[in-house]
């Protein structure tokens, strides 16, 4: 472990009052950042000193602050969640920087995220998405089946597990060239595809969250694979293709 | 995309084929090849599906490429591409080279074929008592003396006297190919275009392939490396071929 | 005011069903009349909005996060308990009770808890039919594991991430019935007070996050299940926005709230790095199945570690503290949370922690052995009888990777540390607090019609919660116990009629909102939010934490109602009201967390005993274990509000009855 020190760092921040404002990039300098500090933390601290100065403190969305809520977003210096990889905004430390770097901070780009201020942007394009048929329609009575009723292999549940990860960030969509959600709905589909549970509703499923991604006017997937690679649960593009194949099957059915 | 995409690859494979006769074949094997491919029901149905699948590939790509870019009006001051490769986020750059080369090459040797009034026909000379003498080849395999006969219709040999056909010529399309890329002026641009062509060519299909795969869902453990591997080879064997030609016919004695 | 649990008579193992059988319906007719606000939708909120609308109500669900999919619920890691016995190790309803209510160190209600167990059976088929992607075994069946306060493995999971798959799970639900429109989702919407006409809860005030809108809402009953209040530590394992609000509002309207000094301290989170901390992270308990704890029998050595002259890996065996393992054989790295946070806090207040910051505050949790037992294992498994120590060594990696990969990666993340080769460094952190809002065996708190669920309730844990059963109580109250006692309450307001948003009530709730949102805008203070906060938390972890005693109780208090003071004198926070303004938000949230805190000390001051999560200094054995005082403490302690005064609220006692168990002292050992 390197020990922590403290840097200096400049920041080149997206600000933008509302909606319907036009926004620009505004520079910041923050000095004695430690580089055990996450990179929130960092915020925090800018905020803080915003704060102090009677200026107006930088918005952005953070919760759980531990890498599942998914709430947390970011698009640092080009790359969604920050330089490293594997992990959301708020586990990246300042530890991947350097003193005097320039850091560039802007929020999730897509027409289907449109900016609410600042660095916050309103996804709640996926709930709408999951809404259309992300769930297996079982009442919650508790009077199903006993759980273990219906073996499911080891593999198939892992594979679901693997797929439902997906904490709903929007980094695949940020990332995206062609801000697709693909990554996002092919996993949703996915998880449900996998298990016998699913099974019964697969064909309306697929076809039913695949329009709704499409009214919310996210762009189409051309296979870059850049969101598996910046997907901070790591989730496969298999899960892609697995979609398009319960695409096809119900689009012929 | 995917389905275009790889018919236009089978296309790519036989294309080629044809092709390697300019350096493994004689001139008349390749004629021979040329016209059959002109005049063969099969083939004609094949290659309407070509033009088609052209046409509709490039059309799609052009509405996903706008639509694409609909998807996120403003963009990001700073971008990083390491999560992706060149190839796979400049497919539309590569599919419009790709396009303008099929244009200019149609139009260098598809349209000559089909509609230059004054095509070269194929012609044999051979030693004879009274010296050299150009003969033209017909296409049911016989001769007629070049002096004898009068061309019309492009391709008919008709005795001039009787005003009757006699036989009918191959379009030279060998020599016109030849002719072309030795161009004393411009025969090393056209190389030079031709091998830059099937560069691009080389990167589409370097996402291209697999990309294709994808899409149509068919992946698997062990299927998607293989698909993976061939289509790299693929990718990289075709283009490779087909611009060595133009490169062997401009060095050509 | 006297206290009514309206606990069901007859034998602890019928009463649930005997209730339910008694318990008043609404016809599928009269449902769609009847309006129910649901606020929070973490598992408990989430499951009793989806219910409900299944039901047939309308239902308006309100999450301050962009999406209900967020709430805190997900990062809960370890799993979730159900009595199922698929591991045939002698597990049944009755155990998990009997565990729940010893872990809890008998200070929660029996039918409660009961009536937990009972439906938690049905959690397991209810998420799995669901398609939560539970582990399994190779078999095709579900996989179990352990964890603390058991004997039995009656812990579902899904890898370190059961909290996240069964909150998606419930979201799911609730998307369904969004999706139906059933559910009316209200996403960056936070409640600033409930609304209350002649008695009942008709209402809440929420404020827009986005535009500040000052909204008013009817219904005919409101559901709070807004969670915990560990944030008033300001430094905890909870997410940054969980806030106390929600139960602080209905608790000033006549809510009232109990064991506010039931806090649970989680013994595994990573230590405090440095002052611009924003939260503390935790390192699932479950690490504790295969991890040992330890820290340096000799002072000097644990110094020499925080200077960065020794490393861990070079202290020999023998001067190697095992702590817990010495003092709890029977239990050994398995005791309850509570019991192992203490143990930490004491080996590092004797100067044996080895972590440099501040506090010297940390301990070692070691995975080498179970590296060399597991490797050992994999290694026959896979029919090597004659294994290299380097064989075994990157055997036994590979199956904690299997295992806890995706924990290692976060630690490692977050410290730049490698846990495979070098042990954890690990210290208590608030995590999960047992009590809330005071609410009878319905649910239902003590303005009618306003129901709490979830953490936010103090029901079920009594003063120490076990490991994985947070998720069993949230689901619970959601799926299981609330639409029943619900529709119960609502047979009665079938006749009622849409309840309007023009009466004097709302609009006197809607003032009280904008008077005070105003008063943060227009106070020309100096100090953020945030500095206040952190001064809030930094009084409650010193004198308000695992070790608590008279002074430093006293103390608290005084010197947080001196906080409270100079809170709305001095703090500045910009912005407007009618845009999006976290500051603003923060400002609203730690104004009522300055006041619970104040409540927290008096009531861990009245509680004259050691029992749980709260320990009193002077209240303990020989040994340093709490020391309950049964005779005089066995009541819940719930407060009534009696104005801004906090120091003036009332204390109401309900007494705890054991029917079935024999109460006696916790023995881990």
């Amino acid at each position: 472990m390197s020990a922590a020190k403290n840097i200096n760092i400049n920041l080149k921040i997206w600000r933008q009052k509302n909606a319907s404002s036009k926004g620009s990039m505004e520079t910041y300098k923050l000095d004695n950042v430690s580089t055990a500090s996450s990179f929130l933390e960092m915020l925090d601290q800018l905020n803080e000193q915003l704060v102090n100065e009677k200026k107006e403190p930088v918005a952005f969305d953070h919760d759980c602050r531990e890498g599942i809520c998914g709430m947390c977003s970011l698009y640092i210096n080009g790359r969604a969640h920050g330089p490293d990889t594997g992990i959301t905004t708020c586990q990246l430390h300042m530890r991947m920087f350097n003193d005097g770097d320039t850091i560039y901070i802007e929020p999730w780009r897509s027409k289907a995220f449109p900016v609410i201020k600042d660095l916050v942007v309103d996804r709640s394009a996926f709930d709408r998405i999951q809404q259309a048929g992300g769930f297996v329609s079982v009442n919650t009575s508790g009077n199903t089946i006993d759980a273990n009723s219906i073996p499911v292999p080891k593999d198939d549940a892992d594979k679901a597990f693997m797929a439902a990860a997906c904490i709903g960030c929007g980094a695949c969509v940020a990332t995206c060239k062609n801000g697709s959600a693909m990554l996002f709905v092919g996993a949703k589909v996915s998880q449900y595809a996998l298990l016998p549970q699913g099974k019964v509703e697969a064909t309306q499923r697929v076809l039913n969250m695949v329009r709704q991604m499409d009214e919310e006017g996210f762009g189409n997937c051309t296979n870059t694979g850049a969101c598996e690679i910046e997907c901070p649960k790591g989730i496969s593009l298999e899960n892609i293709a697995r979609m398009n194949r319960e695409f096809l099957k119900a689009s012929v059915k | 995309m995917a389905l275009t995409g790889l018919f236009l690859c089978l296309f790519l494979a036989g294309h080629l084929a044809g092709n390697l006769q300019l350096i493994f074949g004689t001139s008349l094997q390749f004629n021979e090849y040329a016209l059959f491919m002109t005049t063969n029901p099969a083939v004609k149905i094949l290659s309407y599906l070509t033009y088609i699948s052209i046409l509709f590939h490039a059309i799609d790509g052009i509405l996903l490429t706008f639509q694409n870019k609909a998807a996120r009006p403003i963009g990001y001051a700073k971008t990083d591409g390491s999560s992706s490769s060149f190839a796979s986020r400049n497919m539309a750059v590569l599919g419009t080279i790709i396009l303008v080369f099929i244009v200019t090459h149609m139009v260098n040797f598809w349209a000559k074929m089909h509609f230059d009034e004054s095509m070269p026909l194929q012609e044999t000379v051979v030693e004879s008592p009274m010296g050299e003498l150009t003969l033209y080849n017909t296409v049911n395999g016989s001769y007629v003396n070049k002096e004898a006969v009068e061309v019309r219709n492009v391709t008919d040999f008709y005795d001039p006297q009787l005003n009757l056909k006699v036989g009918q010529g191959y379009k030279d399309l060998h020599k016109i190919t030849f002719e072309f890329f030795k161009d004393e002026k411009f025969g090393l641009i056209f190389t030079l275009g031709y091998v830059l062509a099937m560069l691009a060519m080389a990167f589409h299909l370097w996402h291209g392939f697999q990309s294709a795969f994808q899409s149509l869902g068919a992946t698997g453990s062990k299927l998607t490396p293989a698909i993976k591997l061939f289509g790299k080879l693929f990718s990289v064997i075709v283009p490779l071929l087909f611009a060595i030609i133009p490169i062997y016919i401009h060095f050509s004695k | 005011m006297k206290l009514d649990s309206k606990i069901p008579n007859g034998p602890l193992k019928d009463k649930w069903t005997n209730h339910k059988n008694h318990l008043k319906l609404v016809a599928p007719n009269n449902r769609p009349k009847i309006d129910i606000i649901v606020v929070g939708t973490g598992l408990a909120g989430a499951s009793a909005a989806a219910s409900l609308g299944e039901m047939g109500y309308n239902v308006k669900a309100f999450c301050f996060q962009d999406s209900p999919r967020r709430a805190h619920s997900i990062a809960a890691q370890g799993g979730v308990n159900a009595a199922k016995n698929y591991q045939n190790d002698g597990d049944s309803v009755y155990r998990l009770f009997y565990d729940t209510i010893k872990g809890g160190d008998y200070r929660a209600r029996e039918a409660n808890v009961h009536r937990l167990a009972e439906v938690s059976g049905n959690i397991i088929d209810q998420c799995v039919a669901q398609g939560v992607p539970f582990a399994r075994e190779y078999g095709g069946m579900l996989d179990n594991r352990s964890f603390g306060g058991t004997q039995v493995q009656r812990t579902f999971y899904a890898a370190g991430q059961t909290g996240q798959q069964l909150l998606l799970g419930a979201y799911s639900a609730l998307s369904r019935q969004i999706g139906l429109g059933r559910v009316k989702m209200y996403n960056r919407h936070e409640m600033l007070d409930i609304v209350k006409v002649d008695g009942k809860a008709r209402g809440i005030i929420a404020r827009n996050l986005v535009t500040g809108e000052i909204e008013r809402h009817s219904a005919h009953a409101v559901v709070i299940a807004s969670g915990g209040y560990g944030n008033v530590y300001f430094l905890s394992t909870n997410a940054m926005g969980s806030n106390v609000t929600a139960g602080w509002k209905i608790h000033k309207q006549g809510a009232l709230f109990a064991n506010p000094c039931y806090v649970q301290i989680h013994p595994t989170c990573i230590p405090v790095h440095g002052t611009n901390q924003s939260k503390l992270t935790l390192m699932s308990e479950s690490l504790r199945n295969s991890g040992r704890i330890w820290v340096p029998k000799k002072k000097e050595d644990a110094e020499a570690i925080r200077a960065g002259k020794l490393k861990p890996t070079q202290i020999a065996e023998e001067d190697r503290d095992y702590y817990l393992e010495r003092k709890y054989p029977a239990f050994g790295n398995l005791v309850p949370r509570d019991v192992a946070s203490r143990a930490a806090k004491e080996v590092c207040d004797a100067g044996h922690g080895i972590e440099a910051n501040d506090t010297n505050e940390g301990v070692y949790l070691d995975f080498s052995t179970e590296i060399q037992t597991k490797g050992k294992q994999s290694a026959y498994a896979k029919g090597n009888h004659n294994p290299t120590p380097e064989e075994i060594t990157a055997l036994g990696k590979q199956w904690l990777e299997e295992k806890y990969g995706n924990l290692f990666t976060m630690y490692q993340k977050i410290t730049d540390e490698n846990p495979y080769e070098t042990p954890m460094k690990i210290y208590p952190a608030v995590h999960y607090t047992m009590g809330g809002v005071w609410v009878d065996y319905n649910l239902q708190s003590t303005i009618p019609g306003c129901f709490v669920a979830g953490e936010a309730n103090f029901s079920d844990h009594g003063a120490n919660r076990l490991g994985a059963s947070a998720l069993m109580q949230g689901l619970a109250d959601g799926y299981f116990v609330l639409p029943y006692t619900i529709s119960n309450y609502l047979a009665d307001e079938i006749r009622t009629g849409k309840i309007s948003t023009d009466s004097p009530e709302f609009a006197e709730a809607e003032a009280r909102v904008k008077d005070s949102i105003n008063m943060f805008l227009n106070n020309n203070g100096t100090k953020s939010v945030d500095y206040f906060h952190k001064k809030l938390g930094l009084i409650m972890w010193n004198k308000v934490g695992m070790g608590r005693n008279e002074k430093g109780l006293t103390e608290a208090i005084a010197e947080i109602a001196q906080l409270k003071e100079d809170f709305y004198k001095e703090v500045y926070v910009p912005g407007s009201a009618d845009e999006l303004n976290p500051e603003l938000e923060k400002a609203l949230r730690v104004a009522d967390f300055i006041e619970l805190g104040q409540l927290m000390a008096m009531d861990a001051l009245q509680r004259k005993e050691s029992c749980g999560g709260h320990f009193r200094e002077e209240y303990q054995d020989a040994e340093g274990e709490t020391l309950r005082d049964d005779e005089n403490f066995k009541f819940v302690g719930a407060w009534e509000y009696k104005g801004d005064d906090i120091s003036k609220e009332e204390l109401h006692k309900e007494e705890l009855v054991y029917e079935e168990i024999k109460i006696a002292a916790r023995n881990y050992k």
